[in-house]
């Protein structure tokens, strides 16, 4: 069974300058453990797509379902990360990290010593106590992807993560964070607008049409390589490109 | 060797520059305390009119044999209080403000015609409803404060990046949580720097709330020394305004350094 539904979402919404229709008819399904890449124009609402699933944008017609069940609230299985890292700046790295638990008041024991084993396992350690301001950019998204894997989500949302940083960080940033995601088996939707991003992180990506935005064309990607760099480097890599370049409207 | 010797060249630079300030800072007060006491020995400005600052030295030493600090208990008792009441009351409304857009619109021209109205045109009507005294002081800087508290804290507040609020939202949080884990910590700095303002505005409303109605406090001392012609009175109660405000100022200066941490 498909972990995430999306079945003929539909969203107009209103503005004094008047009516906007940013998603008609859209369908997509995601597996559990699958990676999945949504890609289109700029401005075609790709990070409403996400706001809807997350729960947090009542679409005007049709409906999300998670393993079957209907979202109609902010969803509590699902971990959103942002295009900035948005670390509080007055909270070092580990309060950082419990933040969802705190927010969602499952601040067992168990709950954070499964954060705090996170930290160590993914290197941050040595830098619990410090604040965001002393931590690369790099670092600043590790301890971000941390905060929202210690509440246990059953899918990850990621809207744009990687875009405010340098085009090196931005590499390295992506395999890292790529590699938390599978040894953590998570189910993930990635929205970007870097057509190489998404074709070296996901197993398929949706393209989306212009405005009122819906599904143009999905592709199964085949790049037998465990990292999206080794992806990157890949001699299939540049068919892909292409291909869902061409696709994306302009 | 050599980066190290720049290095100390410049830390040195630094700190002399910082001795520098602080010499002139010094120098100011001690130049302008010399000047007034040789104009007024030599007769260059009537010392009856403006004093000098042997006269006012002399004239705080015999107050404060009297009933000095006392005046000075009262006015600071005034002042505190007034400030304490005013942060208070502006804080609360200002979380119901940002809590609720509704009110903050329908509320937007009130609370700009309270910030323009001069709030001593108040005075005859404090004194009726509150009646003289404390009361009526306290009052007076409290309206003085609360409104100027309001605005700066709400501003802070409505600062918060949206992204932050959407971060907390996705995880599921309510509004009293955005509130206690997002916009009250991140607008802490603001709410010091209108800490700041409300202090020399709590003085302000004290102040003025003493020449209007009351019995004791500096306020008091430079309306009475104005009115009998002792002008040395009115300079040393100046004088000692400028060192509780100051002082206060300090406080709060070291409260910030705490709290607002780096």
């Amino acid at each position: 069974m498909d972990l995430l539904e999306i079945k003929n979402i539909d969203l107009k919404y209103q503005t004094p300058e008047g009516e906007t229709h940013a998603v008609e008819g859209l369908n997509m399904t995601v597996k559990e453990g699958e990676f999945v890449a949504v890609v289109g124009p700029s401005g075609c609402g790709k990070t409403t797509l996400l706001s809807i699933i997350a729960g947090l944008i009542k679409p005007s017609g049709g409906k999300v379902f998670i393993s079957g069940k209907e979202v109609d609230d902010v969803s509590p299985r699902i971990g959103y990360m942002l295009q900035k890292d948005q670390l509080f700046e007055w909270r070092n790295v580990e309060a950082n990290v419990m933040l969802g638990l705190e927010i969602k008041k499952i601040k067992t024991p168990q709950n954070v010593a499964y954060a705090k084993l996170l930290i160590e396992k993914y290197g941050l350690k040595d830098f619990m106590r410090s604040f965001p301001r002393n931590l690369s950019g790099g670092m600043r998204q590790r301890a971000a992807l941390i905060r929202t894997l210690a509440f246990k989500p059953d899918i990850l949302l990621l809207d744009e993560p990687f875009s405010a940083l340098d085009f090196q960080t931005r590499l390295s940033v992506c395999d890292d964070v790529y590699r938390i995601i599978k040894s953590e088996n998570k189910t993930s939707v990635l929205v970007t607008h870097d057509v190489s991003e998404a074709v070296s992180m996901a197993d398929r990506v949706y393209v989306l049409t212009k405005r009122p935005a819906t599904v143009k064309s999905v592709f199964e990607i085949k790049i037998d390589k465990p990292t999206p760099l080794e992806k990157r480097e890949d001699k299939d890599f540049s068919y892909w490109f292409n291909r869902i370049r061409r696709e994306i409207p302009t | 060797m050599k980066i190290l010797n720049e290095r100390e060249k410049y830390l040195k630079n630094e700190r002399r520059k910082k001795i520098i300030v602080i010499l002139c800072r010094i120098a100011i007060v001690v130049v302008f305390v010399a000047l007034w006491e040789l104009a007024a020995n030599t007769g260059l400005i009537d010392s009856f009119f403006f004093s000098s600052p042997s006269r006012i030295v002399k004239i705080i030493t015999d107050l404060s044999r009297q009933n000095l600090f006392y005046h000075i208990f009262v006015t600071l008792k005034e002042c505190v209080k007034a400030f304490v009441i005013s942060t208070a009351i502006g804080f609360l409304v200002a979380v119901a403000l940002w809590w609720s857009d509704a009110l903050r619109k329908i509320l937007d021209p009130y609370v700009v015609i309270l910030n323009a109205l001069p709030k001593i045109a108040l005075g005859p009507l404090i004194i009726i409803w509150v009646g003289s005294g404390e009361r009526a002081i306290v009052t007076m800087g409290v309206l003085i404060c609360v409104v100027v508290t309001v605005i700066n804290v709400l501003t802070g507040f409505l600062a918060t990046e949206n992204e932050k609020i959407f971060l907390l939202r996705s995880l599921g949080a309510s509004k009293f949580q955005i509130l206690t884990k997002l916009v009250l910590p991140s607008s802490t700095a603001d709410f010091v720097s209108a800490l700041k303002v409300n202090i020399g505005l709590a003085w302000v409303g004290t102040i003025m709330g003493e020449y209007l109605v009351s019995g004791a406090g500096l306020g008091y001392l430079i309306i009475y020394g104005g009115a009998v012609f002792n002008l040395d009175l009115v300079m040393a109660s100046t004088v000692l305004l400028c060192l509780l405000a100051g002082g206060m100022y300090f406080a709060v200066s070291l409260i910030e350094k705490i709290v607002v941490k780096k």
